[in-house]
C-alpha cells in the first residue's frame, strides 16, 4: 500500500536546502480533506504551496478561482476554518504555523461559528513600561536595543515566532554576519537584560489615547487546536508605554489589472519570503512585474533557487543599471517601460501578456504573450501605518515614494523603518538606534545612539513608477470587470467606476458604496492601489489628492473570547447576594436579577406557578404576616453637624427638624427638575441620618451627593458612607405583624401609640441581636423593618418565621411587592418614572384614583393616612436656599385625606379581629 | 483609554474615574431671579471647544474625590490637574 501522505504527480516545490523549516520535523496535515506533509517552521501557507496547492477557496460572490497572495496579515484570499475544540473560522493560511495534525477548511470569505463551548482559557495581562518597541525587524531590533542598554524597561513586541521581520526573508548581512546572526546575538543581549521583555507571536491591534496598546499573544495556538494544561491559549496584554517605536514595516501593493486575482499572481516579496524563508518554490515559471527596485530582488532569488524568470517587467523607462545589469547576468530578460496589462488561465495564471506604456499609462505599442505558473508583482510599498494613525497621527502623500507616509504624531510616539517609508537596511537601522535612544532619554533614561554596523544594504532604492490603474486591452474602466481593486469583497475597476459615475468624490463614500477595504483584511495591502485607481477615475493627480480612509483597531481579528478573558460565565458580571440568600435558596425561591442584586422572586409551594403563589403571598400580607428580605434598599449614612441642612437642599422636602428616631419620605430631584431617587430617611441621631433609596440607584444617589457636597456646597460638614451591605433588613408585613414583633421583642412596646408609624426603635432582640426596628411601609399594611448588622440577617431571618409560625407567615418576593405598592399607588422611581418626570407631573398623574400629591407616594401602613405624617413641606424649592432641583419650586404637597374612596383608609390593624392562620409551612 | 493624575491618587486609568462635564459651571445664587432662558442656560448650554477645555472628573473607583482637568480635545493630553473650587490655570496656547 502506497504512502498517503505522498502525492507523486504533483511537481516537488520544496527546495532540497534552506530556509527557517525543520526537514527532521514531518507534520502532518489536511486541508479540504486532503492530507500532506509540511515542515516544521512551515506556515499552512507555505506548507500548500511546497505541496502545489494554489491553497485558497473560490472567491466570496463571483465564486472565481483564487490562490495565495502573500506571505503575511494582509493575505486577501486563504481563509481557513480550523477543526478541533472552538473551532475557530477566518484564520489566515499565511499566519497559521503548521502543527501536526493539523486540519484545515478553506473558506469563501465566510466561516461559522463553533455553536461548541470553547474549552480554552484566555488571559489578561497589564504592564507599564518606559519604551515600547511594536515591531522586531531590523529598526526595531535596533530601537529595543539602544533603548534596553539605557536600562530603561522596554517591551519588544512581533507577531512572528522569531525576531527578524524583512531579514527572514532575504539574506542580507550585519557586521560582516549574515542578519540572521546579528538579530540571535540582539535577541540573546536583549533576553539577558532583566528591564526587557520580547513577546513573540504577540501583535500590536489596537493603539489607543496615553500610549495605551493592547497586544494579543498567541501561546499554545501553534502546538494545535487543544488547551495545554496550565498555559493560557492567548493573552492580552494591556501595556502602558511613556514612549512607543513604532517598526511596523510596510506592505507591498498589489496592481490592478485584467486578471490581477488568479492563483499564482502574488506579491513579489512575499515569493522571496516562500523562497528564503520556508525553501519553497511557489512556481517554476515566473514573470516578475514591478514599479521599483524591490522585485530585483526576488528575481535573482528565483533564479537561484532553479526557477525560470521569463522577464521582469518595469514600469519605469530607466530603471537603476546596477539592478538591470544584474539580472540581465543571471539570464532574465529586463522589459522597461512596460508593464503586464493582463494575466490569463483557467484555474491558475497560465500566461501573462505585456505592452509598453506611455507617460499617461496608455499602451503603446504591440502587446506580447508571455507563459508562465508565476506572476511576482511589486506595486510599491505601503508604510504600515495604521497603528500611527490609530494614535491619531497624520499621514501625508510622499511623491518621491509614492506612499502615504507618518507626518505628525499625536502622542508619544516615534515611527521609523519602512514604516516611515525607509526602505534600505542601513536606514532603517540608523532609525531605529537613534529612535530607541531617543524614547529612552525621553522616559527618563539617558542613553547612547549605538554606531550602525556595516550592512549589505546600504543602496537607497530609487524612485518608483507607479501604475495605479494598468489599461485594459480593450473597453473602458465601466467593463473593467476582471481588473480587481479588493479581493475579499470582488470589487473592481468597474464598480469603482460606477460609485464615481454616481456621484461619488470622497473616499470614504466610495469605499462605504463599493465596500472595498471593509473586509477580513481591511485592505491592508490593497487601500493604497484602490485609492489610486479612485484618483485615475477622478482624474486627480495622485492618491494624495483624494486622501485614505480612517484606520480603526484592531489591527489584525481579535477573537471576543480573548476580550472577554475570564470574564465569562459567572465572572461576567458580579452577582450580589444578602445575608439571607442561603435560605431563599433553600426555600424554593425563584430570583430576579435586580441591578446586580439576586432578589427573591416569589417562593412557590409544590405545585404552585407564579401567579398562585403571588396571590398566596398577598393574601398573605393583606389578611395575615408575611416577610419580605428588604436588604437591597440602599442604605447611606448621613452624619455631620450640617447633615440636616444638607438633606434639606438635596431632598425637596424638609429633614433638618425631623426628630431624633423619627423617619420621614423623601423625594430627591436633578438639578433639571425631574425626580431621581425617593425613599424613607431615618434620623438616628442629631448628627446621624440614615438615607435609604432604591435598590438599583444607590450608588448613582451616594455619587450624586457626594458631587453636590464636593463641588457646591464643600463648607457643609458631612459624610457620607455607603452601608447597604452592613445591615440586613428583615420587613414583617401584615396586619398580624405586630403579634410577631411582640413575639421577637417582649421588652419593646409595639403598640400603636408607643411605637407610631415613621418612627424607629434600638433596641434588642429576644434573641441577643441588636436592631433596629421601624416601622415603615412599602405595601400599605401595618409593618415593622428590622434591621441587624448583615452577619446577623440570616439568624434574625430564622428567629422571624420561626415567631410568625403560629400566625402563618408567608415570605414573599419581588413580584409580590410590586402587587401591593401598586395597589396602594406607590411609585418606584426608575420603573414608574423615565427621567422626564418631575413632582409636579407626578403628583398630578391619573395612576390613582381622584387628585395625588406627592406625599401620597409616601408610604402610608394603613395604621395612618400618608398625608399626615409625609413630608411637612416642599422646603428648598420656595426657599431662598441653594437647591439643586429649583425647577420643582412650583410644586407644594397639599395635606388632604389620601383617597375619597376610602380605599386607602383602612383601619388601624390593633383593633382588627386577627384573621385565623394555620401555622406557617416555612422553616 | 486616558492616564489621568487623580490629584490624590496619583496616575491611574481612566476606567476609575466618572466623567463630570465642564467644570466652572457654578450652580446660581439665586435660581429664582433667574429668566427660563437663563435657567435653561445654566442646566443645558456647555462650550465644546477643539483644544484646551476644563472639565470635571471624579475618582469614583478610588478616593471619590472631584477634582477638575484641563484637557485638550483634540489629542486628548491633560494639561493641568487641579483641586475643585480652584480656579483654572492659564494654559497657553
Amino acid at each position: 500500500m502506497s504512502d498517503p501522505f505522498r502525492l507523486p504527480h504533483r511537481p516537488a516545490r520544496r527546495l532540497p536546502a534552506g530556509g527557517r523549516v525543520d526537514r527532521s520535523a514531518p507534520l502532518r496535515f489536511t486541508y479540504d480533506g486532503t492530507r500532506y506533509t509540511g515542515l516544521r517552521g512551515d506556515t499552512l501557507a507555505s506548507a500548500l504551496l511546497a505541496n502545489g496547492v494554489a491553497g485558497a477557496s473560490p472567491s466570496l460572490y463571483r465564486g472565481r478561482p483564487r490562490g495565495i497572495a502573500t506571505a503575511g496579515v494582509e493575505e486577501p484570499n486563504a481563509l481557513v476554518q480550523v477543526a478541533g475544540p472552538g473551532s475557530e473560522p477566518m484564520l489566515l493560511a499565511t499566519t497559521l504555523e503548521l502543527y501536526e495534525g493539523l486540519t484545515a477548511t478553506g473558506l469563501s470569505g465566510r466561516g461559522r461559528l463553533d455553536p461548541g463551548p470553547d474549552p480554552a482559557v484566555y488571559d489578561k495581562m497589564h504592564l507599564h513600561t518606559e519604551v515600547l518597541v511594536v515591531g522586531a525587524g531590523p529598526a526595531g531590533l535596533a530601537a529595543a536595543l539602544a533603548a534596553g542598554r539605557s536600562g530603561a524597561r522596554v517591551v519588544l513586541v512581533d507577531d512572528q515566532p522569531e525576531p527578524g521581520g524583512s531579514l527572514l526573508a532575504g539574506h542580507e548581512e550585519i557586521d560582516g554576519v549574515p542578519a540572521l546572526d546579528w538579530v540571535a546575538a540582539v535577541r540573546e543581549e536583549l533576553a539577558a537584560r532583566p528591564g526587557v521583555r520580547i513577546l513573540t507571536r504577540s501583535t500590536a491591534t489596537g493603539y489607543y489615547d496615553h500610549n495605551y496598546l493592547l497586544v494579543a499573544e498567541h501561546r499554545t495556538d501553534h502546538l494545535g487546536p487543544h488547551p495545554v494544561p496550565g498555559v493560557s491559549r492567548q493573552r492580552l496584554w494591556h501595556i502602558r508605554a511613556r514612549r512607543v517605536v513604532l517598526a511596523t514595516g510596510s506592505h507591498e501593493r498589489p496592481m490592478v489589472f485584467a486578471g490581477n486575482d488568479l492563483p499564482g499572481v502574488m506579491s513579489a516579496a512575499a515569493v522571496r519570503a516562500y523562497v528564503n524563508r520556508y525553501a519553497v518554490l511557489p512556481g517554476h515559471r515566473a514573470v516578475v512585474l514591478t514599479t521599483n527596485d524591490h522585485a530585483y530582488a526576488t528575481a535573482l532569488d528565483l533564479v537561484a533557487a532553479g526557477a525560470e524568470v521569463s522577464a521582469l517587467v518595469d514600469t519605469r523607462p530607466e530603471p537603476p543599471a546596477g539592478l538591470v545589469d544584474a539580472a540581465r547576468r543571471a539570464g532574465i530578460e529586463v522589459v522597461t517601460g512596460s508593464c503586464v496589462v493582463g494575466a490569463y488561465g483557467d484555474a491558475a495564471v497560465a500566461a501573462v501578456r505585456t505592452a509598453a506604456l506611455d507617460a499617461d499609462d496608455a499602451v503603446t505599442g504591440p502587446v506580447r504573450d508571455l507563459a508562465c505558473d508565476l506572476l511576482a508583482v511589486s506595486g510599491g510599498w505601503s508604510p504600515a501605518v495604521q497603528l500611527w494613525s490609530q494614535a491619531q497621527g497624520t499621514t501625508r502623500y510622499d511623491e518621491d515614494l509614492a506612499a502615504f507616509v507618518p507626518a505628525r504624531a499625536a502622542q508619544h510616539v516615534d515611527i521609523v523603518g519602512a514604516a516611515r517609508g525607509v526602505l534600505d537596511l542601513a536606514g532603517c537601522l540608523d532609525g531605529g538606534f537613534a529612535a530607541g535612544a531617543e524614547a529612552a532619554r525621553s522616559a527618563g533614561f539617558p542613553a547612547a545612539v549605538p554606531a550602525t554596523p556595516a550592512n549589505s544594504g546600504d543602496t537607497r532604492p530609487s524612485r518608483p513608477r507607479p501604475v495605479w490603474l494598468v489599461p485594459g486591452e480593450d473597453g473602458d474602466p465601466s467593463t473593467w470587470h476582471d481588473h480587481f481593486v479588493d479581493l475579499q469583497r470582488d470589487a473592481t475597476v468597474a464598480d469603482v467606476h460606477r460609485a464615481v459615475r454616481a456621484g461619488m468624490r470622497s473616499v470614504e463614500h466610495i469605499k462605504r458604496y463599493t465596500t472595498i477595504g471593509t473586509a477580513h483584511d481591511q485592505g491592508k495591502a490593497s487601500a493604497v492601489s484602490a485609492t489610486g485607481v479612485i484618483a485615475r477615475l477622478l482624474g486627480a493627480r495622485t492618491p494624495g489628492d483624494v486622501g485614505t480612509t480612517t484606520y480603526r483597531g484592531p489591527y489584525v481579528p481579535v477573537p471576543f473570547a480573548l476580550l472577554a478573558g475570564r470574564e465569562r460565565g459567572p465572572l461576567f458580571d458580579p452577582v450580589r447576594t444578602t445575608a439571607i440568600h442561603p435560605w431563599h435558596t433553600a426555600h424554593g425561591a425563584v430570583f430576579e436579577n435586580v441591578g446586580q442584586w439576586q432578589r427573591p422572586r416569589y417562593f412557590p409551594l409544590a405545585g404552585e406557578d407564579m401567579d398562585a403563589a403571588v396571590l398566596r403571598e398577598c393574601r398573605a400580607a393583606r389578611a395575615g404576616v408575611a416577610v419580605m428580605d428588604a436588604t437591597t434598599l440602599g442604605k447611606i449614612d448621613v452624619i455631620g453637624p450640617d447633615a440636616g441642612a444638607f438633606l434639606n437642599r438635596v431632598y425637596t422636602n424638609a429633614f433638618a427638624r425631623l426628630a431624633v428616631n423619627s423617619a420621614r419620605y423623601g423625594m430627591m430631584c436633578r438639578a433639571d427638575g425631574m425626580v431621581f431617587d425617593d425613599g424613607v430617611t431615618l434620623r438616628l441621631a442629631e448628627d446621624h441620618y440614615l438615607m435609604t433609596t432604591t435598590t438599583g440607584n444607590a450608588a448613582g444617589v451616594l455619587d450624586w451627593l457626594e458631587e453636590w457636597l464636593q463641588t457646591e456646597w464643600p463648607e457643609l460638614r458631612v459624610r457620607l458612607t455607603s452601608v447597604t451591605e452592613q445591615w440586613a433588613t428583615v420587613a414583617v408585613v401584615g396586619p398580624r405583624s405586630r403579634e410577631v414583633l411582640g413575639a421577637l421583642v417582649p421588652d419593646l412596646d409595639v403598640s400603636n401609640d408607643a411605637f407610631p408609624f415613621m418612627t424607629a426603635r434600638e433596641t434588642r432582640l429576644a434573641n441577643g441581636v441588636e436592631a433596629r426596628i421601624c416601622r415603615i411601609s412599602f405595601s400599605g399594611e401595618l409593618a415593622f423593618e428590622i434591621n441587624v448588622a448583615s452577619w446577623y440577617g440570616l439568624a434574625v431571618w430564622e428567629s422571624v418565621i420561626e415567631a410568625g409560625r403560629p400566625l402563618g407567615i408567608t415570605p414573599y418576593g419581588t413580584e409580590t411587592m410590586h402587587v401591593l405598592r401598586a395597589e396602594k399607588g406607590y411609585p418606584i422611581v426608575g420603573q414608574d418614572t423615565d427621567g422626564t418626570v418631575t413632582p409636579w407631573t407626578w403628583a398630578w398623574s391619573g395612576s390613582s384614583p381622584g387628585r395625588r400629591t406627592s406625599s401620597e407616594n409616601a408610604r402610608s401602613d394603613g395604621a395612618t393616612p400618608a398625608a399626615a405624617t409625609a413630608g411637612n413641606s416642599s422646603a428648598c424649592c420656595r426657599s431662598t436656599r441653594p437647591c439643586c432641583c429649583r425647577r420643582a419650586r412650583s410644586w407644594s404637597p397639599t395635606p388632604k385625606r389620601p383617597c375619597p374612596s376610602g380605599r386607602w383608609d383602612m383601619s388601624p390593624p390593633a383593633t382588627a379581629a386577627p384573621p385565623s392562620a394555620a401555622p406557617s409551612p416555612w422553616r | 483609554m486616558l492616564l489621568i493624575a487623580c490629584p490624590w491618587c496619583g496616575e491611574r486609568e481612566e476606567l476609575e474615574f466618572h466623567y463630570g462635564g465642564q467644570a466652572h459651571v457654578a450652580h446660581p445664587a439665586e435660581p429664582e431671579g433667574l429668566s427660563d432662558s437663563q435657567w435653561g442656560e445654566y442646566l443645558f448650554v456647555r462650550d465644546n471647544p477643539k483644544g484646551p477645555f476644563a472639565e470635571r472628573w471624579s475618582h469614583s473607583a478610588g478616593c471619590r474625590r472631584w477634582f477638575n482637568v484641563v484637557r485638550h480635545t483634540v489629542t486628548h493630553e491633560i494639561l493641568a490637574v487641579y483641586p475643585a473650587g480652584q480656579p483654572k490655570p492659564v494654559i497657553l496656547p
